[in-house]
């Protein structure tokens, strides 16, 4: 097996074993605790409720962002990679691969019980599985990237929160804004934004981890 | 089963560092330092505290860069510092065949390599279980597992207890006859017949 598709499946088994529920339940409770707070009116909460779950998505995200890379550098995991001569690229891309594995699909399995609670019909429900599918690349990226420039500073968890929420502001505008009908060019621009951000970012990740040794 | 291992080795391999100085947050530790290692060839590395033993063997491993002078390596390297790298939840015997796995090697590597530091009964153990001395037997055994041709061993008897510190000493001849080159950074006497003393810091 390549040294990549290696490193995905290690990264995979550490996901599912380190607490892969825990964004899954957050997305899900905020699901269950909207229509709480704005009541039972389900006019309001189906034309609230989709932005609502972009914005849990956002918050999901960044959940698992604390062992993305922290441990691994920590470890000398990610020394013992470069010895062997992977690029810190190859390992940016590969943990990228696997951190979106690891938490879009779920997340859009969960999506659907949470758009019942919030009263989407299934027509937004459907934009709304397409926009999450074209968007999470790009979630999973930022929260790669915030989970290198972090790694090893006291309080990395905080600090990672503050960095990726205004990162994602493009994101979450095209992706809450490609809900409502005829909103291609919406979703094109979601897709757009993400893909630049899902390419970018082994490049940034990987000249980060090498800052780190330094 | 350990000369299975030995046969791994892909070619000869030869380190060569030539006046190489090296840089650390703004201040030289080190520089002028010439040093070549052909096939079967060993330095024994010694220093005082901070004077950049350890960050020598991150130097050759390729981890930090060279501020002055020229390093060729040729061959693949294999480092064991006081980084484990080998994930805490997993059995020491999964652990060490990722990394086994990742140089071309299966678990009979691993197995010959737990065998020669006479640790194959760690195999089923969680890492997280291991003890300190267990722990730098493990990281020998990744190294010892590479195949690869050069080894950078930085204080590798360090939390060894008397009977395992021969069994390091045994592991790095057998590598040696075979053609591999040891690069070792002791504060504890390590027998290292022929090996090129390096002295580092005043």
């Amino acid at each position: 097996m390549s040294p990549f598709w290696s490193l995905v499946q290690r990264d995979l088994r550490l996901a599912w074993s380190g607490g892969l529920w825990l964004p899954l339940a957050f997305f899900l409770l905020v699901a269950v605790l909207y229509p709480f707070g704005v009541g039972p009116d389900a006019k309001l909460l189906a034309r609230t409720g989709g932005g609502v779950l972009w914005v849990a998505a956002l918050l999901a995200a960044l959940l698992p962002v604390d062992r993305l890379i922290q441990p691994d550098a920590e470890q000398g995991v990610l020394d013992q990679l470069a010895v062997r001569g992977i690029s810190d690229e190859t390992v940016a891309s590969a943990k990228l691969v696997a951190h979106w594995l690891s938490f879009a699909p779920p997340l859009m399995l969960a999506a659907i019980p949470a758009a019942a609670l919030v009263r989407i019909d299934g027509e937004t429900l459907w934009r709304l599985e397409a926009g999450l599918a074209l968007g999470t690349p790009a979630l999973a990226a930022l929260g790669l990237l915030v989970a290198s420039l972090t790694a090893g500073l006291p309080r990395a968890g905080a600090l990672a929160g503050l960095l990726m929420l205004p990162l994602a502001v493009p994101v979450l505008i095209f992706g809450a804004g490609s809900l409502s009908a005829g909103s291609g060019a919406a979703i094109k621009l979601l897709a757009a934004s993400s893909l630049f951000i899902a390419a970018l970012t082994p490049f940034a990740v990987g000249a980060a981890i090498r800052a780190m040794r330094r | 089963m350990f000369l299975l291992y030995v046969s791994q080795m892909t070619g000869a391999g030869q380190l060569v560092l030539r006046n190489c100085a090296l840089d650390r947050g703004g201040r030289r530790l080190f520089s002028g330092l010439s040093l070549t290692l052909d096939a079967g060839e060993a330095a024994l590395v010694t220093g005082p505290n901070g004077a950049g033993k350890s960050s020598l063997t991150r130097m050759i491993a390729g981890l930090l860069p060279v501020a002055e002078g020229q390093m060729s390596v040729k061959g693949r390297l294999a480092l064991s510092n006081e980084s484990l790298a080998l994930d805490a939840s997993e059995t020491l015997g999964d652990a060490l065949a990722y990394w086994a796995g990742l140089d071309g090697h299966g678990f009979e590597a691993v197995n010959a390599a737990l065998e020669m530091l006479a640790i194959p009964h760690l195999a089923p153990v969680p890492v997280r279980m291991l003890s300190t001395g267990q722990r730098k037997r493990a990281s020998l055994a990744r190294v010892l597992a590479s195949g690869a041709e050069i080894w950078l061993l930085d204080e590798p008897a360090n939390g060894l207890d008397k009977a395992s510190i021969p069994l390091l000493e045994a592991a790095m001849a057998t590598h040696r006859a075979a053609g591999g080159i040891v690069v070792a950074v002791s504060h504890q006497p390590l027998a290292l017949p022929g090996a090129q003393a390096v002295r580092i810091g005043a």
